[in-house]
This record gives structure tokens, C-alpha cells and sequence, in this order.
């Protein structure tokens, strides 16, 4: 029954984006593999690996627009629930290094060699197994929103109030995990990774999957949050986010609704994460770095907010211009341009870079009355 | 389970009864050891100056203010409302219009009435929910409220009035047991305020209502038993000229 709802979410739209991720799964991989590197398509390994990570971010900026965009909740710290993905999906690389490392340890990573403990911190246990670490991907990012939303939502923390504990979560996480002995390889992170599920990392083949796999998670992601949003869940959601008080008298809990939402949305930024820390070899607490979730939030407005697709397109077009303006003379200058960027956007956007697609049909008029539809295109569905 | 959990009292027949209700912010007595009584399907009237209490008491009725003292009990007192919070009252079958009106202006006139519809409120129930049959119940409710033709415009593009309408008709869809409708007719058109009086008498023949209203030609239009609040208690009840004849009355409403 779920497949037949998945299918059925996406619009006109979403299925030109669907098909593009199919064919850029597709294609860019075996552009990578298979074109000689003199072709003018071959696509190089550190493109490949680049483009990977963007597809990563658009997931994670998905997660976000389902929540800001749908159901109003500003979360400023949506970096920890991408990092706690990646972290999971780090400490399984990191067992399966197992004797390979410096200290030829069996068990032990080497930092933990390094810090010289005795044995296997309880919480590392079961990662060795690729279905536990996958779970916990999902699990982790999906219980700490679970329990702060519970919290949060039921007291009523809302706007900018809720944005900033949202900040503060990140940040006292990016405290704990730079320390040493929280077991999770203090500033350095997790990295020089070897295997995943027994091939290579490094290996071509390897990130030529990674990379497709990032599009289908994509593409499943989209789909999920699209048929969330199109669902009578969706429209309660949106109620929420313009008068939610409206919402509770009309017998609805707002409280679980946003939960509901913000706890999806955090397992979702957990996937990204997990598909992120084996295309760029390494997690470390800078992830949870304020900023980072911040920027996050520059790339759904620039894309356009409550359109999912827009929040996708924005994290690309952001991190494509970051990775251009970085590199070389113009780097010092990149935050400067961001921020340029995310005011003339606002200004002159409002509705995004998707904003500035022709707007769509208004949908089939039942009474023949000749109404004109809401002047404003409804971004929600 | 509610019912059971409450210690038995002296059982009322009302619908809707408020028992020494005083509620106070900092210092300021909102309201005074109100006492109201509703009875099952009748539509009353509550007036009153500025600051009198009326919009706290429909805040008390509906969860959003908890009352320092008092009683807030609901269908022959089986319920005490003071214990639960807005959306359990409102699953109860309370339904409140709001004084300045409040529709979701992102939605269709349709998907309104939609969410207000009397379903599964539950995550779970709408996920998975699917239209069926509920088509009807909308086009009737948009034929009351005088809405059909504009059933697919968004709910932000309606006139004042409209969206007054519109907020009626979602309490409509809610099917409740008691509607609060808070000053329905503010800042309307003579024309569309009797539009306004027909409509609530028209729903009140198979509700019960409690409208609180500055307007007196509208209270008069309404024709029904009215409660002049002041001061956070009741000053007066009975017809609209038995209270207008009251002196007391006379004198809050014509100044001190």
C-alpha cells in the first residue's frame, strides 16, 4: 500500500526531477567508468566524489524544507542529525579497518590505541555488522528528535525560541564529540577508512555506486516527504505552520503532528550523512558546527522553501558555487558572496530559484464557476 | 473513563455549565466568580463592555486558560473541562470561531472545511486517510455558508466577510455539541451581518450556540435569551429588552 502511495505523490514536476535523478544515477557513473579519461564526457573521480557529496546535501536540505517548509519548525540544528548519521556510518567503516590500522589492533580503532583504552567502548559494540550501523543511521538522528521534539513541542517551544535550542543541541553535540574521551575520535574524527560491506572505498567501482545510491536515497526521499506532504498529514502540517492555535481547536495534536514530522525529517538527514562519510573519507565534529546548519538553511530559501525540489536544487546550486569560489583568490570572499546572495534571493525571490519556473496549471475547476484560483501559486502542493 | 474518574456530582442538565469561574492575570480579575448555564440546544447571547470577560470565559471553555477556581462542566456535567487541553475539548465537540478570523490561508475554501471535518485526528488516520464520501458533507456545509462557487479559491483571497463564513462553516465540518462563536459580525457590512444573524440562527436549530457580540442590532436580529457580562461576572440575563431596561445595564454601557 505504501509503494501505490509513493507512487502516486509526486506531480507533474516531481516526476521531470525524478527522472532526472534516474538518469543522473545512471549516466555520471558510467561516464566515470567507462569513458576513456582523453573523452571530453568523462567525468573525473574527484567530480564524481564532489557531485556525490551535493547529492548528500540535497537529501539533508529536503529533510529540512519538510519540516521549515511544511510545518514552520526553523531548525538551526539539523547539521547534528546529518552528523549523527555520519557518525554512525563512520564507526562502521572504522571496525571494519580491524588490524589494519597502525597499532595493528584487532578490535580497537586507532585512536583508541592512541588514547590507550583497553577495550571496545560499549555503544562501539555490534557495528562491525553493516544491517546494526544502518539501523542506527536511521535510529540515532531518528531518537534524539523523537525525544527533543517530545519535549520541545509539547511545552509549546515555538519560533525563534525553538530555532535557537535547536542551535543549542548542535552545538553542546559538537562540544561532546570534540572531546577525546567520548569515544568518538575527538577533533580528528573518523577517517582513513578501507572497506565498506568488503569492497574498497577507493575503488572506483565503489564510489560509482556510493554515488548512484546518493540519487536513489534522493529520489526515496522525495518521495517519502512528497507523499507526506500531499497526504491529508500534509495539510494539517501546513495548518500548523499558519495558525497552528486554529489547528489545536480544531481537535488536532499539534505536538505529535510535529514530532511526527521533525523526527522523519531527522532520520532522513541521518541517511544523508551516512552516504556522505564514505564519498569524503571523513566525519569529524565540525559537522556539528553551528554554521554549518545554518547554511543549511540558506540553501532550502535559495532553492525555495516548501517545495522540496526547490530545498534539493538549492543545496546544489550553493555547494556548486562554494566549491567554485573557494578554490583560488576569490576564497576569502565566499561568505561575503552567500550572504549577497541569500539577500538579493529574498529580495528579488521570495519563492526561490524554483520560484522562477512559469507557474502550473491551477488545479481542474469543479463547478465550472470561473473562479479565479488563489492569485498565489500554492507552493505546498 | 473521564465520566467515571470524576467524583459524582449533583448532575446538571446542561449542556454547558461554568460554576465560580475566576480567573486573574497579575492582580487583574479577568473574570469574577462567573456562573453560566447552557442548556442543550440553545443559542445565547453574550454581551458586555470592553474587558468584561468575555473573551476569557470562551478561553476557559476551550482549554486555552486554566481558571484559578471554578467548574467548567461540560454535557450534564460528566466532563470537567479545566482538565484537558485544546484538542481533547475540541474532539469533545467544542468548537470555536475566533474573533478575528482565522482560516488557513495557504488551503482551498475546500481543504478547510476539509481539516475541520469531524475524522481521525490521530498521525496515523491522516496519513493514510483517503477521500470518501466526504465530498458531499463539504458541498453541503459550502451551500450553507453560501461558499460554493468559491470552493477552489484559496482560503487567503477571501473578503473579511467570507472568511467569517468560511471559519463558520469549518465549525460546521466539526459537527460539535456547542459552538462558541466570538464577535462573528466585527467588521462587516450591515448586509453581510445579517446574512451573518440568519446563518447562526439557521445552524442554532440543530446547535447549541453561545455568540458573543458587541452589535446590539444583531443581538436583537438573533432574538435570543442574552447575558450581560461586566467585570469579570454576570450583570444581567433575560431578552434583549428586559435587559436593556435593566438600569445596571444602562449604566455600564452608557458610562460612568
Amino acid at each position: 500500500m505504501i509503494t501505490r502511495r509513493l507512487l502516486e505523490a509526486p506531480d507533474g514536476r516531481g516526476w521531470i526531477f525524478l527522472g532526472i535523478l534516474a538518469a543522473i544515477a545512471i549516466i555520471v557513473p558510467c561516464l566515470n567508468l567507462f569513458a576513456p579519461p582523453d573523452s571530453p564526457f568523462h567525468v573525473t573521480s574527484s567530480t564524481l566524489a564532489l557531485w556525490g557529496k551535493y547529492l548528500c546535501f540535497a537529501l539533508l536540505a529536503l529533510s529540512l524544507d519538510l519540516v521549515w517548509g511544511y510545518c514552520g519548525i526553523l531548525s538551526l540544528g539539523h547539521g547534528a542529525f546529518f552528523a549523527l548519521g555520519g557518525y554512525a556510518m563512520g564507526m562502521y567503516l572504522m571496525r571494519q579497518i580491524a588490524g589494519r590500522g597502525s597499532y595493528a589492533h584487532p578490535i580497537l580503532p586507532d585512536f583508541m590505541m592512541f588514547l590507550n583504552w583497553k577495550e571496545l567502548p560499549v555503544y562501539w559494540y555490534g557495528f562491525q555488522y553493516f544491517p546494526y550501523a544502518a539501523l542506527m543511521i536511521v535510529l540515532v538522528p531518528g531518537a534524539l528528535a523523537f525525544v527533543f521534539g517530545w519535549f520541545a513541542f509539547r511545552s509549546r517551544v515555538t519560533g525563534v525560541y525553538l530555532s535557537i535550542i535547536t542551535q543549542a543541541l548542535t552545538f553542546a553535540l559538537m562540544l561532546g564529540f570534540f572531546r577525546n574521551d567520548f569515544g568518538f575520535g575527538g577533533n580528528n574524527g573518523l577517517t582513513d577508512f578501507y572497506d565498506i560491506l568488503g569492497f574498497s572505498v577507493q575503488a572506483p567501482g565503489t564510489r560509482a555506486v556510493l554515488f548512484a545510491l546518493s540519487a536513489v536515497a534522493l529520489a526515496l526521499g522525495y518521495l517519502l516527504a512528497q507523499m507526506i506532504v500531499r497526504s491529508k498529514a500534509g495539510k494539517v502540517l501546513i495548518a500548523v505552520r499558519d495558525a497552528e492555535s486554529r489547528t489545536r481547536f480544531l481537535g488536532y495534536k499539534v505536538e505529535n503532528y510535529k514530532t511526527f514530522v521533525f523526527t522523519v525529517s531527522a532520520c532522513m538527514a541521518g541517511v544523508a550523512g551516512a552516504l556522505y562519510v564514505p564519498q569524503v573519507g571523513i566525519i569529524n565534529p565540525s559537522e556539528f558546527a553551528p554554521a554549518n546548519s545554518i547554511e543549511m538553511v540558506i540553501w532550502v530559501a535559495m532553492g525555495g522553501r516548501g517545495t522540496l525540489i526547490g530545498a534539493a536544487l538549492g543545496a546544489v546550486i550553493v555547494n556548486y558555487l562554494k566549491s567554485i569560489f573557494t578554490i583560488g583568490a576569490l576564497a576569502p570572499y565566499w561568505l561575503f558572496l552567500l550572504g549577497t546572495i541569500f539577500v538579493l534571493v529574498t529580495i528579488f525571490l521570495p519563492k526561490g530559484v524554483l520560484g522562477l519556473l512559469p507557474k502550473r496549471e491551477p488545479r481542474s475547476k469543479r463547478n465550472g464557476a470561473g473562479v479565479a484560483s488563489g492569485a498565489a501559486a500554492q507552493p505546498a502542493e | 473513563m473521564d465520566a467515571a474518574m470524576d467524583k459524582p456530582r449533583q448532575i446538571t442538565q446542561s449542556l454547558l455549565y461554568l460554576d465560580g469561574v475566576s480567573v486573574s492575570f497579575d492582580g487583574f480579575k479577568a473574570l469574577n466568580n462567573l456562573t453560566l448555564d447552557l442548556a442543550h440546544g440553545e443559542m445565547r447571547a453574550i454581551i458586555g463592555p470592553n474587558g468584561a470577560g468575555k473573551t476569557t470565559m470562551m478561553d476557559v471553555i476551550t482549554g486555552k486558560t486554566r481558571p484559578d477556581t471554578g467548574e467548567v462542566l461540560f454535557n450534564n456535567g460528566e466532563i470537567d473541562l479545566t482538565r484537558k487541553d485544546e484538542a481533547a475539548i475540541a474532539q469533545l465537540g467544542i468548537g470555536r470561531k475566533f474573533q478575528k478570523p482565522t482560516v488557513f490561508e495557504e488551503h482551498t475554501v475546500e481543504d478547510n472545511i476539509l481539516l475541520a471535518l469531524d475524522s481521525d485526528r490521530r498521525v496515523r488516520g491522516t496519513l493514510f486517510w483517503r477521500l470518501n464520501g466526504d465530498g458531499d458533507r463539504i458541498t453541503q456545509i459550502l451551500k450553507t455558508i453560501g461558499l460554493t462557487a468559491h470552493r477552489d479559491r484559496q482560503a487567503g483571497s477571501l473578503s473579511h466577510g467570507q472568511k467569517q463564513w468560511l471559519e463558520i462553516g469549518m465549525l460546521l465540518a466539526q459537527d460539535p455539541k456547542l459552538l462558541l462563536v466570538d464577535e462573528p459580525v466585527a467588521g462587516m457590512t450591515d448586509a453581510e451581518s445579517m446574512t451573518t444573524a440568519d446563518l447562526l440562527r439557521d445552524i442554532a436549530k440543530d446547535h447549541t450556540v453561545i455568540v458573543v457580540e458587541h452589535d446590539m442590532e444583531f443581538v436583537r436580529r438573533l432574538g435570543v435569551k442574552v447575558t450581560v457580562l461586566h467585570e469579570g461576572s454576570v450583570l444581567a440575563e433575560g431578552t434583549l429588552d428586559e435587559v436593556s431596561a435593566n438600569e445596571r445595564v444602562v449604566e455600564v454601557y452608557l458610562g460612568r
